[in-house]
């Protein structure tokens, strides 16, 4: 079996700097995110005193005990709308993939501990991904509601978006994917229909409220006077209206509950990938992905080394090796699930993209999921380039990643610019999954080089116009424009924007890939039992 | 003398294993008889042939005389094994025994009939010139006449009630002036209780030791002792810990007292074993309290002291043969402790406990004897006694036996169903026990109900230790049946964050927060104490190291429970982190709807009336019956909608209630 034999040094003076400087980002990471957690404990004697848990807690017990848990998107919404200083983020939702009773599915939690669990704009987004996740993976949902519902102050960018969670609601529950919903609080006026479009509906006695208009709203408007109650509370709705199928006495309650339904859908994993698989570990730890890859994506690497460090055995079958360097292509396997992988060790070039395309092609042949480890400033540019085809052969591999049977996964490692960030299946190519590294950045191009173009065109149009041509005015152009791309293209920012699904530990990546691959490999070999209209509440 | 081809035991459990130990020994087969939840028991099993009785009450199966004489018939055996309890003591069963032509192992029916009559054994024993409690059993009962008894006894003194029991009508007088006072209060509560005011006096033996004689008649005349055993750890009269020799007899004592057990015995024409228990006073004094006609329990300190295998001498004997030894040929060597293991909760009034055994491992080594009837995945049943089995350990001396015993009852684990281990760990430990200086009032004076309290109480390191190993062992099952590989057991892609959980034990709740490090490591705070635990779960061994120590326990699930035995203790901790929170307590809002469609039929308050949580509002006539409808929360009434009379639907407001602040 072809083993990456590793050129790294564990002990080398660059290897220990890289390592620091990741394990600086990621102290960053986990920084950003505790800072969340204590913003979120702030509200814990409140949640306490009133009998209640706090959302975390809520999910943390939903959680089979022991279980993985691949949380998403924690930096959603990162320093928009109302968060200043990062400690707001993650869109007021909390959402990951975990097992439950078992079964593996998707978490959906507002955070009510943060601003009442109210949507905002980036919160929405998260929300329409996780659907989104949900149905191409086949996974079940339990949502826990308590939300404020709507942030009114942002309603233009929440409430026509929001409308497609309950598109999807409707979808999912046709397409035969289930959908758990634990009412804790709030779930008021457009909120409601989340609960209603619910396949299983637990309401928190005493905390569940589901109504179209409160008691003020419904003076206001027809001039009844009704309490909270008799409106929408959990004995109203399991008693009288029917939206609710379960009581629960307290949150806890709800949650056992929950659990004990997922445990009777009998949700059992198909033959195909129900059997535990033998594996070897990579010959280089994984461990040492903190190390092989310098924070500054200027700097180049072998993205060989990436890959002996999260796959099996490091036993990497490669792919016209000696065709193009630039871009490297194989077959290994991660966990026992095959996958094919491409990876950058430099810009793209003709022979690179015709090679990527072929490549593509064979994975869809033989029906294995592809990943890409994108460390890319673009494709080749140049006479050379150009005359070779550059953009007809570009243009291949971007329709092989488009049009690509087989389901793929994006890592994001260094660099994501330009038309990089397409080819390598970026967000705009519908992954399954895309992670990124806390050292990645994403932009139409590197912010010293967009820096340069504008300098190089404003130059050129000084000169046009006569002018002389003022170096010290170019560079006082060239800072700004730096800045704004080195803050856009930063990894948190784009995970606050959901370039990505969320930003990993590097060291964490073979697990990330396992679980993943392991999802795609479920919902490949599931059948749905789909009906035209879903499950309606009689 | 003839030898039995087959012997029956009509007994159960470890003493039915024990007989049929020696049987086979001796190359004599066996018959066991059990009852429906006896079915598939170690004893039934363990005999070549087993008869069902019937129903699992024992007065439906193995107190039937016909069925036993029945099972012995229809397996052709040619003896009959009483064992203890039961029947063992039934003149009738005896002498039916002998009228199928069965042998019956044990002394003949009048010896069992004489000494089953407490007055009349009693009277046999003073004529024969046996010690006993100096008492008056006079039909003259005035006043009067009990105190002058009493001056002539010699305080103090006990008054019982002549037809009494349970400790009711029992008065200990220590000083002449509460004698008046005792034995009417004594009378007046013997009236109440069993309708019969008649009292009997008793000399009280202050500080006196429970030592029995184990004596050994045959069919020719010979009648030999096999020195004593003290049983004065006793709780309510049940024996817990026994040991020979008695740290209290020294060999002139033992002489003085086997002679006057061999005298009691010959005295009744006794044959076979029979224990003759005496009462122990500190100056040396002792008196006849009772002879018991059976293998005691307790039989195994004796054999492992003396060396003699009592069941085959009761073999031998019961078939004509004469005694193997003579009284100079009995020895004794090393000290032998024993304690009795029974399925009880010390702490809850030593109430019988019953559960499947989860996990059972059982110590050996030299010098150690356990006989019992458990088995792993049995039920103990409630039907019959709730000791289990015994743990008997032999030594040179009393400390090395005792040693022993400690360590291999920390040893001994028993999981599933509750015991008395702990226990007696702590009375095998306790100063006074270790000293040997005991007596009948050791265990009440040393484990009063507070401190029997305390048992199976765990602590908080013990509720962390626990926790951990409860969620360790749902994410190995999770890792199994999901196939996960161990690299994502225990892993979160995000910050970490804690998971809480509440343990009950014993109906404490216990709060816990526990946030995984790793696959084997976990961060438990329990009580304000933050610790780091790593464990290791290999079948039901759990390792767990913590700070630097290490430690060991057995644990066993039972679906939220988790029982662990840390060796010196058992604990069930039972998972209800997903319980709702108890129901008492719990305040409504105090909105008083109609459960159902119905008429109101009075109302019990009116608006601005204070009313407390509990308290009936409305009584609602539905369905013939009538509901009432009462305050969830202490309030002000603000509004009644209804008055008597009224139709109302269902979930229609009828009083509103506000909480006061």
């Amino acid at each position: 079996m072809p083993v990456i034999e590793t050129k790294t040094d564990p002990s080398s003076a660059s290897f220990r700097q890289n390592r620091a400087d990741m394990l600086a980002q990621i102290a960053e990471l986990r920084a950003i995110e505790g800072k969340v957690r204590e913003t979120e404990a702030r509200a814990r004697d409140k949640f306490h005193k009133r009998g209640q848990l706090l959302p975390r807690e809520r999910v943390m017990l939903l959680l089979d005990r022991g279980a993985p848990f691949l949380e998403l998107s924690t930096l959603c919404g990162m320093r928009y709308h109302d968060d200043s200083d990062g400690s707001l983020a993650g869109g007021n939702t909390i959402v990951g993939i975990g097992y439950v009773s078992g079964v593996r599915c998707l978490v959906v939690g507002n955070n009510s501990a943060i601003k009442g669990g109210t949507m905002s704009p980036w919160g929405v987004q998260k929300t329409l991904r996780a659907q989104k996740i949900a149905l191409e993976n086949k996974l079940p949902i339990v949502v826990l509601v308590e939300s404020g519902g709507a942030n009114l102050l942002y309603q233009q960018e929440i409430f026509v978006p929001g409308g497609e969670a309950f598109y999807n609601q409707a979808r999912l529950s046709a397409a035969g994917v289930p959908q758990i919903c634990i009412v804790h609080g709030s779930s008021t006026a457009g909120g409601a229909y989340l609960p209603g479009l619910s396949d299983y509906v637990i309401m928190v006695r005493g905390k569940a409220k589901v109504f179209l208009a409160g008691p003020p709203l419904l003076k206001a408007a027809t001039g009844e006077i009704a309490t909270d109650e008799d409106l929408g509370g959990a004995e109203m709705h399991c008693q009288v209206a029917g939206t609710a199928e379960f009581m629960a006495e307290d949150d806890a309650d709800g949650i056992r509950v929950a659990r004990e339904i997922m445990a009777k859908l009998a949700w059992a994993r198909p033959a195909a990938v129900s059997v535990a698989r033998a594996f070897e570990e990579p010959r280089s730890p994984p461990d040492e992905l903190a190390g092989v890859v310098p924070v500054d994506y200027r700097k180049p690497y072998d993205c060989r080394e990436v890959i002996a460090r999260i796959v099996d055995g490091s036993d990497f079958l490669e792919f016209k090796e000696l065709y193009d360097a630039q871009l490297v292509c194989g077959r290994a396997a991660i966990e026992g699930l095959p996958v094919g992988i491409l990876g950058n060790n430099g810009p793209i070039t003709e022979r690179g993209s015709v090679k990527a395309a072929q490549f593509i092609q064979q994975c869809c042949q033989s029906n294995i999921p592809i990943l890409y480890l994108q460390n890319i400033t673009g494709y080749m540019v140049g006479t050379k380039a150009e005359q070779a085809g550059i953009v007809k052969h570009g243009s291949k591999m971007i329709q092989a990643v488009a049009n690509a049977t087989v389901p793929q996964l994006t890592l994001v490692i260094g660099a994501s610019f330009g038309a990089g960030n397409y080819g390598m299946c970026g967000r705009g190519f519908g992954p399954r999954f895309i992670f990124a590294w806390p050292n990645s950045r994403t932009a139409v191009m590197g912010g010293e080089q967009a820096a340069r173009v504008m300098s190089i065109v404003m130059g050129e149009k000084m000169a046009r116009q006569g002018n002389p041509v003022e170096e010290s005015v170019l560079m006082a152009m060239a800072q700004p424009i730096i800045d704004q791309f080195d803050k856009e293209s930063h990894a948190w920012n784009c995970s606050a924007r959901l370039f990505d699904d969320g930003i990993i530990d590097p060291r964490d990546t073979r697990r990330v890939l396992a679980l993943t691959l392991s999802i795609c490999a479920e919902a490949g070999a599931r059948e749905l039992a789909p009906s035209t209209f879903g499950v309606a509440r009689m | 003398m003839t030898r039995f081809d087959k012997v029956l035991v009509a007994n159960r459990g470890e003493i039915a294993l024990r007989v049929m130990r020696t049987c086979k020994r001796l190359g004599i087969r066996t018959v066991a008889v059990f009852s429906d939840a006896d079915r598939g028991a170690p004893h039934a099993l363990a005999a070549d042939e087993a008869v069902h009785l019937g129903p699992s009450p024992a007065g439906q199966s193995y107190l039937v005389p016909e069925k036993l004489l029945a099972a012995a018939r229809a397996t052709g055996a040619d003896a009959v094994h009483p064992g203890y309890g039961f029947l063992s003591e039934n003149p009738e069963f005896a002498a039916a025994c002998a009228l199928a032509g069965l042998t019956f192992v044990g002394p003949g029916p009048e010896a069992v009939r004489l000494m089953g009559n407490k007055r009349q054994a009693k009277l046999r024993m003073i004529a024969a010139g046996v010690p006993c409690i100096p008492g008056y059993e006079g039909g003259e009962q005035s006043d009067e006449a009990l105190a002058r008894e009493a001056e002539r006894i010699g305080l103090p003194i006990m008054v019982k009630a002549a037809a009494g029991g349970g400790g009711r009508g029992m008065r200990l007088v220590l000083a002449r002036e509460g004698l008046t006072e005792a034995i009417r209060s004594a009378r007046s509560e013997a009236e109440n209780a069993f309708g019969n005011g008649e009292l009997i006096l008793e000399k009280a033996v202050v500080g006196a030791r429970h030592v029995e004689i184990q004596v050994f008649a045959d069919a020719h005349g010979a009648v030999v002792h096999l020195g004593e055993r003290d049983c004065s750890v006793q709780r309510r009269h049940q024996k817990v810990v026994e040991e020979c020799p008695s740290p209290a007899v020294d060999p002139a004592l033992r002489a003085a007292m086997g002679e006057v057990a061999v005298t009691a015995a010959r005295a009744i024409g006794y044959l076979g074993a029979g224990t003759i228990e005496f009462l122990l006073a500190p100056s040396g004094e002792f008196y006849f309290m009772e002879m018991n006609t059976r293998l005691q329990v307790e039989h195994p300190v004796t054999e492992l002291v003396t060396g003699v295998d009592l069941v085959e001498w009761q073999l031998v004997v019961a078939a004509g043969g004469a005694l193997p030894l003579a009284q100079r040929d009995i020895a004794q060597r090393g000290h032998a402790i024993e304690v009795r293991l029974c399925a009880e909760d010390p702490s809850q009034e030593f109430l019988p406990q019953t559960g499947r055994v989860l996990a059972l491992a059982l110590p050996s080594g030299e010098g150690l004897r356990l006989d019992h009837g458990l088995a792993r995945g049995r039920e103990t049943s409630p039907y019959y006694d709730s000791m289990q089995g015994k743990v008997i350990a032999h030594g040179v001396d009393r400390e090395d036996a005792r040693r022993r015993l400690v360590g291999a009852l920390r040893r001994l684990t028993v999981l599933g169903v509750g015991t008395n281990k702990e226990l007696l760990l702590q009375v095998l430990a306790h100063p006074t026990f270790a000293s040997g200086a005991y007596d009948t009032g050791f265990v009440p004076a040393h484990f009063p109900k507070a401190r029997l309290a305390q048992l199976g109480v765990p602590t908080p390191r013990q509720v962390a230790v626990a926790a951990a190993a409860l969620f360790h062992q749902d994410a190995e099952v999770l890792r199994v049946s999901a196939g996960l590989s161990r690299a994502l057991v225990n892993w979160n892609s995000a910050h970490p964050h804690p998971v809480s959980m509440r343990l009950a034990v014993r109906g404490t709740e216990h709060a816990v927060t526990l946030r995984p490090a790793s696959a084997d490591t976990y961060d438990v705070e329990c009580a304000g104490e933050l610790v780091r635990l790593q464990l290791e779960l290999e079948g039901d061994a759990l390792r767990y190291a913590c700070e630097g120590t290490s430690g060991g326990a057995v644990v066993a699930r039972d679906g939220a429970a988790l029982w662990v035995d840390w060796g010196d203790a058992v604990h069930v901790f039972t998972d209800v982190t997903l319980a709702p929170r108890r129901a008492a307590g719990r305040v409504g809002d105090g909105r008083v709807l109609a459960p159902i469609d119905g008429k109101v039929l009075r109302v019990e308050v009116k608006p601005k009336d204070l009313v407390v949580k509990g308290q009936l509002l409305v009584v609602l006539e539905a369905m013939k019956m009538e509901f009432q409808l009462c305050a969830d929360l202490d309030g002000v009434v603000e509004v009644v909608t209804v008055a008597p009379g009224a139709q109302v639907g269902a979930r229609q407001l009828l009083v509103s209630v506000t909480a006061t602040p």
